[in-house]
C-alpha cells in the first residue's frame, strides 16, 4: 500500500506542478497579447533587455557547442557510412540531425543553463527580499512586470539562437566534409542544402518556440516557490535546471512522436 | 486602557474617523494559526505601533493588512471595502493609497534609488518625465537623501536604503504609510534619525501611520496608540501613557523587558513545571 500510495501522492504534486507552470504561461500570455488592448501596456524595453540577455550574451558559447557537435556528428556519421562507401551522405546526414533535432536541443540546453537558471535566482532573489511584495504592494502584477517580458524574449530569441546553432553545426560538419571525406566547401553546403527540406527547419524551429516556453516557465516558476533564506535561492536555481532539462527533453519526444506520425501520412 | 477590544459594531465604516477596521482577523500558515481572531482599528491620521515579540503575529498582521497574507477568517474594511473578499481591482486601488516600507528596504537591486522612486509613478501615473524627476528628488530630499539619486540600492548603507524604500513608499502620496520594524539592524543612533523621519514626515503630510516593532523606546516615541500583540491574541491597546501604567503582567513583563523564566538547576525545573503561570493575561 505505501508505495502505491506514495506513486500517487508523487503523481498528484507533479500534476499540480504542471498546472502552475500551465496556468503561469497562461497570465504571461494574457498580459502579452490582450493585456495592451485592455490599457496594461507591454514592458517593450525589458523584454528587449531581457532578449540581449538570453539571445546575444548565449551566441560565444553557443557557436563553439553547436560547431564541435557538426563536427563530431560528421565524425561519427562517417565512422559507419563508409563501410557502405557511403561517405557522399556525411553532409546530408549532418544537416537532418541538426535542424531536426540536434540544433534545437542544443540550443535549449544552453539557454537553460545560461538564462533558465538566472531567470529562477533572479525570480528567487527577489523574492527573498520582499521586492516581490513590494512590487505587488505597489498594485504591479509580478507576472506582467517580471514574466511576460522573459517569455517573449525567449519566443523571439529562441528560434533565432537555433537557426544560429543549425548553421554552426553544418559549418562543423563541412570541416570534416572538406578535411576528411574530399567535398570542397562549396560542394558540401550544396549537397546539405539539396538534402535539407523546408519541413526540417520548422519542425526545429516550432520545437524550439515551445522549449523556449517551457524554459521560461519552469525557471519563473521555481523562482515564485522560492522559500525564506538566501540557500533556498540555490534550491531553486538547481531545480529549475534539472527539472527545465527533463522537460525540454519529454517535449522533444512528444513533439518528434507527433512530426513523424505527421510525416508519414 | 481597553482589555483587548470590545467587538466593533457591526456597521461598516464610514471612513471619516476609521482608516482601517479589522474584525475577528484569522490568518493561519498551513494547519498552524498565526493570528487568532484580531479586531481592533486604526483611526484617521494616527501612529498606531503595533508591538510584539518575535513570533508574536505582528508582521503577520501587517502583511494581511496589505493584503499580502490571506485570512482564513474574519474581515478587514478599508474604504468601505472588505479587503479578505475583494476582487483584484478593489485590492490594486486600495494598494495604491499605501505606501510601506519594507524590513530591508524591497528596493529594486536592478534599479537606481531615482529608478525605484520613480517606478509607482511611472505605472500609475501619466505625468510627464520632467515632472517625475522633480516629484523624485523632492521625496529624496523629504527623507534627506537628496544627491543619491544615482546610486545603486547595494551602495547604500542599511539607515540610507530604510530612507530610500520610504521616500518610494512616499512617492504616490499615501493616504495610510506602513512599516516593517522600521529599526531592525541599524544602530541606535541611525534608528532614532528613522523615529524622527516618521515623526516629521507625519507633521508635514496628515497620514494614517501603522509601525510594526519590537523596539520600546521608539515605539513610545513615535506612536498615538499602541498595540501589543503576544501568541496572536492582542494583549493591550491604549495610549503611550495608559501603556506605562499597565499592571497586566504580560505587559509589564514585555515593557520591563523581563527574560521568560529561566531554569537553572534542577529545583528550578521542578518549580517550572509544576508552576501555574497567571491567567490574568490568557484573555480568552
Amino acid at each position: 500500500m505505501e508505495p502505491a500510495a506514495s506513486l500517487g501522492q508523487k503523481t498528484l504534486a507533479g500534476l499540480a506542478y504542471l498546472g502552475g507552470l500551465a496556468k503561469l504561461g497562461l497570465r504571461a500570455a494574457y498580459y502579452a497579447f490582450i493585456g495592451p488592448f485592455r490599457g496594461k501596456p507591454l514592458r517593450m524595453s525589458r523584454a528587449i533587455h531581457q532578449a540581449m540577455a538570453v539571445g546575444v550574451g548565449a551566441l560565444p558559447i553557443l557557436t563553439l557547442i553547436s560547431f564541435f557537435i557538426g563536427v563530431i556528428l560528421a565524425l561519427q556519421g562517417a565512422y559507419e557510412l563508409r563501410k557502405f562507401g557511403a561517405l557522399n551522405y556525411v553532409s546530408s546526414a549532418v544537416a537532418i540531425s541538426v535542424t531536426r533535432e540536434l540544433g534545437p536541443l542544443i540550443t535549449a540546453i544552453v539557454v537553460i543553463g545560461r538564462s533558465g537558471s538566472a531567470f529562477a535566482a533572479e525570480i528567487g532573489t527577489m523574492k527573498v527580499t520582499e521586492e516581490i511584495d513590494a512590487l505587488e504592494t505597489m498594485a504591479l502584477d509580478p507576472v506582467q512586470f517580471l514574466v511576460t517580458p522573459k517569455f517573449l524574449a525567449m519566443a523571439a530569441m529562441l528560434p533565432c539562437l537555433t537557426i544560429w546553432a543549425d548553421t554552426m553545426g553544418v559549418f562543423g560538419g563541412a570541416l570534416f566534409g572538406v578535411t576528411g571525406a574530399g567535398f570542397t566547401f562549396d560542394r558540401y553546403m550544396r549537397a546539405t542544402l539539396e538534402a535539407l527540406e523546408m519541413r526540417d527547419l520548422t519542425t526545429g524551429l516550432i520545437k524550439s518556440v515551445v522549449f523556449g516556453g517551457t524554459i521560461t516557465a519552469v525557471g519563473c516558476y521555481e523562482g515564485f516557490c522560492t522559500g525564506a533564506g538566501a540557500e533556498q535561492v540555490g534550491r531553486s536555481t538547481t531545480a529549475s535546471v534539472v527539472t527545465s532539462i527533463f522537460l525540454v527533453i519529454a517535449v522533444d519526444l512528444v513533439f518528434t512522436a507527433l512530426f513523424y506520425v505527421l510525416g508519414r501520412t | 486602557m481597553s482589555e483587548r477590544t470590545t467587538s466593533p459594531s457591526t456597521a461598516p465604516t464610514d471612513g471619516s474617523e476609521i482608516a482601517l477596521s479589522v474584525r475577528n482577523l484569522r490568518v493561519s500558515y498551513g494547519e498552524r494559526e498565526v493570528l487568532h481572531g484580531i479586531s481592533l482599528e486604526v483611526r484617521h491620521r494616527e501612529t498606531l505601533v503595533i508591538l510584539g515579540g518575535s513570533g508574536s503575529g505582528k508582521s503577520t498582521l501587517l502583511r494581511a493588512l496589505v493584503g499580502l497574507a490571506k485570512p482564513s477568517g474574519g474581515e478587514i474594511w478599508a474604504y468601505g471595502v472588505n479587503l479578505c473578499a475583494a476582487r483584484p481591482a478593489e485590492l490594486a486601488a486600495y494598494r495604491k493609497k499605501l505606501g510601506i516600507s519594507f524590513q530591508g528596504g524591497a528596493l529594486f537591486g536592478s534599479m537606481t534609488v531615482a529608478e525605484n522612486v520613480a517606478l509607482p509613478l511611472r505605472e500609475h501615473t501619466r505625468l510627464e518625465e520632467s515632472t517625475i524627476e522633480i516629484m523624485v528628488r523632492l521625496k529624496l530630499d523629504q527623507v534627506g537623501l537628496a544627491g543619491f539619486e544615482n546610486y545603486r540600492p547595494s551602495e547604500l548603507s542599511g539607515g540610507m536604503k530604510k530612507r530610500a524604500a520610504v521616500a518610494r513608499a512616499l512617492a504616490m502620496d499615501p493616504q495610510i504609510l506602513f512599516f516593517d520594524e522600521p529599526s531592525a539592524g541599524l544602530d541606535p543612533i541611525i534608528a532614532a534619525g528613522i523615529d524622527h523621519l516618521i515623526l516629521n514626515l507625519k507633521q508635514a503630510f496628515p497620514m494614517t501611520v501603522v509601525v510594526v516593532t519590537h523596539e520600546l523606546a521608539s515605539a513610545f516615541l513615535i506612536a498615538d496608540r499602541m498595540v501589543l500583540i503576544d501568541k496572536g491574541n492582542i494583549l493591550a491597546i491604549g495610549t503611550p501613557g495608559e501603556f506605562r501604567a499597565s499592571t497586566q503582567p504580560r505587559v509589564r513583563q514585555f515593557l520591563d523587558r523581563v527574560a521568560e523564566t529561566e531554569v537553572t538547576g534542577e529545583t528550578g525545573y521542578l518549580q517550572m513545571l509544576t508552576e501555574r503561570r497567571p491567567r490574568e493575561y490568557r484573555n480568552d
